[in-house]
């Protein structure tokens, strides 16, 4: 039955834990809403040919509602209605919430690629390796324009903000290869900027795994302006053909360790250590220990959390809001820092903190590792 | 062009009674303005109907078939602003609105008549800005320039966002326009409660455009200014937000697809009581429901954003307020088919259309039930499904009601008959052309196919073949519409003061009308199309 509706609807395979569920009540509401659609246009067709005019000076007699056919009418519907939302709020809120145990992979959307950070060390483009059977949480953020991070197949999808992460997830349950594309129009090669899934399984994800951490690309020195390939790696014109047998190629790149690694080297290198501790003392300027989603007294009064518009802002334009009991001294760095390096940045400070869970107000995406690490 | 055939006992009427192109520009009558709102409303769906086929005939191929990919990203984005913006917000309200909405209240004029002059030129300029930035570079944003892709996109933005920005001065004008009129200038009989359902669903309409259409303006000039001025407010590199855009566009874009479809629901209740000879079933239920979508449309705007971040429980809500959405629009399908229960039905073209109307809206409207399920967007969000969806609504609505205004209100404005039989191929031919376009597009949705898409999979192609083959018969219906109502302005039959023996008070006035709509102050001493009686045709 599952089978055929699908093949019907022209549904992609299912190939993770929601697909399933989201699929049937699909089936559900499309069948019914048709039946009532054609229900009620069947019925606006027998009228035409039950009370078609007979005389040109045919009177027609008067109809007045009663009631009962309001609250039947607008009755009904809203029910069936209101009961489909409720069933598919439910979905979406299991699909909205990570469980505790995933794994965490970042992704960094940019025109036109897909780039895949792993907590372990490997860094790859276009290609993203999972095992099957084990919750993925993913962390997206784009470099410039906003990016929509969409694998039919899986029935997920979410938006990667520039400048702000947010998360989906998925349980991948049967090994094999999956498209991703990019639903958020993103300019030129929006259509050309597709990925791939690759669901391995527990021992063959752990060998590859094992590869990377290896093979030459982690002996290769990490430098955060490490070039990327501006070519998407998946083009369309290969996806199309897309064989298991012939993998579209990708690439390690040279870069090395998380965005937050690369947010400490990024820190070094520009010098904002030179006034910045990490660890608690003050110095020239304010700490960046604990800082993330602290309040800052501002010079002039006013406070201001420490977000990561804030953040962002202070590297810019530290002019704007000058933190309570410190000099103006430090310089923009505007056209300094690219957005890959603002993003590591703000990875950077906010895995400086203590408390990691109590912190963090709930509701929006937030980045942090879930088992504490 | 005269319809009254020279004859010595025709009086002018507003056509001929001053025939230079002086008097024409620089008219304040409302029955002219709509006239002239009318061609351009046209010329600018010819416009957006050409990308249109441009697009599809790209489409035909998975890969490059015609164009590169800048320019298929500027057409999808002339296509959607042309569309959106020049043709489905202004048509109906100020053609159509323009024309009978005096007529209808027994009325001279609209409340200011030259403002309402002022709204054409307005409208014009607008116009004509953005074509200017169209053929100097053309943007290549999409009809929603979502930021930060249109704060930097190196093409021409700018000045398609004046251009829609000063539209948007037309709209609030024309808004203004119309609800004082019916607040002032109401013939006597003309109570709250008699007023037609047209002029109910162009007051609740104007009502939306004057709120909403400044929250538009300013969402334009913020993105004119950080593409100008570079201040940072849509920018995260600048301290700015990318979504805050998408917020402020959806507040006023989601209540604008009520600013298209409520004025074409309106056309439709006129519609189907003429051609049914009928009272319209539940009167104040349709005029409630007007208020009730112009309402809750405030506040469902979050279901254009259930992926793009927001919390989990704010897409709960926006997806609760939806479905109240939905309800209202289809307390009205409920009371248009039971208009006909009971009526005298001739199938007329304009009524052919209504039948069209209804099934797109049914079937539009059931699949934007399914995508205000959370859970169900998540996979349809972006997709073939959703250009789909708002165009089964969107445009199929506003689209077969512009083509039943049309054809109904024809003879009133130009005195003459089009043929029935071309008219009635043209109009099967475009709702079947319609519906071989869009319903292939739902099942690519469903496949996965992601909206502004210059290249697919190639498994996706015949779905796109069949597309495109529907889209050629829609534009051959629209070839053969223009050729017979051109053709009627001419040769057509001299039409009777009610063609259609209908009973909507703008049939007291003769047809067309003269040039002050009435000789004598009308009476409205029934219910507007009231056909329990027989009644002798009176014209004022
Ligand atoms: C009455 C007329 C309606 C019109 C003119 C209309 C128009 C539109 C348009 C233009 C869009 C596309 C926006 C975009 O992404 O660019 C859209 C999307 C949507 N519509 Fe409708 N709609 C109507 C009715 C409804 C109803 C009754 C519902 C819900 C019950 C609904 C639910 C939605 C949802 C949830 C989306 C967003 C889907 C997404 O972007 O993923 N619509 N609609
Ligand atoms: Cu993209």
């Amino acid at each position: 039955m599952n089978e055929f509706f699908r093949q019907v609807l022209f549904l992609p395979e299912q190939a993770s834990t929601f697909a399933r569920d989201v699929d049937h009540l699909h089936y559900v509401i499309l069948s019914t809403a048709m039946f009532m659609a054609t229900l009620i246009f069947g019925l606006a067709g027998l009228f035409l040919i039950r009370y078609r005019r007979r005389s040109e000076s045919q009177a027609t007699r008067k109809v007045q509602t009663s009631l009962f056919w309001e609250v039947l009418f607008v009755g009904s519907p809203l029910t069936v209605f209101l009961a489909w939302f409720f069933i598919g709020y439910h979905d979406f809120v299991w699909m909205q919430t990570p469980p505790p145990e995933a794994m965490d992979v970042y992704v960094v959307a940019k025109q036109w690629m897909w780039k895949f950070t792993y907590p372990e060390g490997p860094n790859s483009i276009g290609v993203l390796r999972v095992p099957v059977g084990r919750p993925v949480r993913l962390l997206l953020t784009s470099r410039d324009v906003i990016h929509s991070f969409y694998v039919p197949a899986f029935r997920v999808k979410q938006d990667a903000l520039p400048g702000a992460y947010t998360q989906t997830w998925f349980e991948v349950t049967r090994p094999g290869r999956y498209r991703v594309m990019c639903a958020e129009y993103c300019g030129l090669k929006h259509s050309e900027m597709w990925g791939e899934v690759v669901a391995l399984s527990p021992e063959d994800y752990a060998a590859w795994l094992r590869e990377q951490s290896a093979g030459p690309v982690a002996l290769r020195d990490a430098t955060p302006g490490a070039p990327e390939r501006d070519e998407p790696l998946v083009p369309a014109r290969l996806a199309m053909e897309y064989s298991a047998e012939a993998p579209h190629g990708e690439l390690m790149t040279a870069e090395r360790g998380t965005l937050a690694e690369r947010g400490e080297r990024v820190a070094a290198e520009k010098g904002c250590l030179r006034c910045h501790t990490v660890d608690g003392t003050a110095h020239i300027g304010p700490t960046w220990w604990g800082l993330y989603r602290r309040e800052e007294r501002l010079e002039g009064g006013g406070t201001v959390v420490a977000d990561e518009a804030y953040l962002t802002e202070s590297m810019m334009k530290p002019q704007v809001k000058q933190v309570e009991g410190y000099a103006l001294v430090m310089p923009s760095f505007q056209g300094q820092l690219d957005a890959a390096e603002v993003a590591a940045l703000i990875e950077y400070i906010r895995t400086l903190r203590g408390a990691r869970r109590d912190d963090i107000r709930p509701g929006g995406p937030v980045y942090e590792p879930i088992d504490g690490r | 062009m005269n319809p009254s055939m020279a004859g010595s006992l025709a009086e002018p009427d507003y056509l001929n009674h001053e025939t230079t192109v002086r008097s024409w520009l620089l008219t304040r009558d409302h029955k002219r303005i709509g006239v002239m709102f009318l061609v351009l409303v046209i010329f600018a769906l010819l416009l957006g109907g050409t990308f249109a086929m441009l697009l599809r005939i790209e489409l035909l191929t998975p890969g490059p078939t015609i164009m590169g990919p800048m320019t298929y990203n500027r057409v999808f984005t002339l296509h959607g602003v042309t569309m959106v913006w020049l043709f489905m917000i202004p048509a109906i309200p100020s053609a159509f609105g323009n024309f009978v909405l005096p007529l209808m209240l027994g009325a001279k004029e609209v409340a200011f008549p030259r403002l309402n002059l002022a709204s054409v030129y307005i409208y014009a300029a607008g116009a004509a800005l953005t074509l200017f930035g169209m053929v100097w570079s053309g943007a290549d944003t999409g009809w929603t320039f979502y930021t930060p892709y249109s704060t930097t996109s190196p093409t021409a933005v700018t000045p398609i966002l004046l251009g829609v920005f000063i539209i948007g001065f037309s709209t609030i004008i024309t808004g203004l326009n119309f609800i004082t009129t019916t607040h002032t200038l109401r013939a006597p009989g003309m109570h709250w409660s008699r007023i037609p359902l047209f002029v109910w669903a162009i007051y609740g309409t104007s009502v939306i455009q004057v709120v909403a259409t400044p929250v538009l303006a300013m969402v334009l000039v913020l993105v004119a200014l950080e593409r100008v001025a570079g201040v940072g407010i849509f920018d995260p590199t600048r301290g700015g937000d990318p979504v805050l855009f998408q917020h402020m566009f959806w507040f006023y874009s989601h209540p604008a697809v009520y600013i298209m479809v409520l004025p074409a629901m309106g056309v439709i209740s006129e519609v189907v009581c003429a051609f049914s000879r009928k009272n319209i079933f539940g009167y104040r239920m349709i005029a409630a429901s007007t208020f009730g979508i112009a309402f809750v449309g405030f506040f469902s705007w979050g279901h254009h954003m259930f992926v793009s971040g927001q919390s989990t429980f704010g897409s709960g809500i926006f997806g609760v307020l939806s479905m109240l959405v939905a309800i209202f629009t289809a307390i009205k399908i409920f009371n248009w088919v039971a208009t006909m229960y009971g009526g005298a039905i001739d199938l007329k073209v304009p009524l052919l259309y209504v039948l069209g109307f209804i099934f797109l809206l049914t079937f539009g409207g059931m699949t934007g039930v399914a995508v205000a399920t959370t859970s169900l967007d998540v996979h349809w969000h972006d997709t073939y499904f959703i250009v789909a969806h708002f165009h089964y609504i969107m445009v199929g609505s506003v689209l077969m009601a512009f083509l039943a205004a049309l054809h109904y209100w024809w003879p009133k404005m130009f005195g003459r008959l089009f043929p029935e039989r071309w008219a009635f191929v043209a109009a099967c031919t475009i709702i079947f052309g319609f519906i071989v376009t869009f319903l292939p597009q739902f099942l690519l949705g469903n496949m996965g196919m992601p909206r502004r898409y210059y290249q697919y999979p190639s498994e996706m192609q015949w779905l796109n073949v069949l597309s495109t083959a529907g889209a050629s018969l829609l534009a051959f219906g629209f070839g053969l519409i223009g050729i017979y109502l051109l053709w009627s302005l001419r040769y057509g039959k001299v039409s009777p003061a009610s063609p259609w023996g209908s009973r909507g008070y703008e049939w007291f006035s003769a047809s067309p009308p003269g040039p002050h709509n009435f000789r004598e102050p009308p009476r409205f001493e029934r219910e507007v199309h009231d056909y329990t009686v027989s009644e002798a045709p009176h014209v004022y």
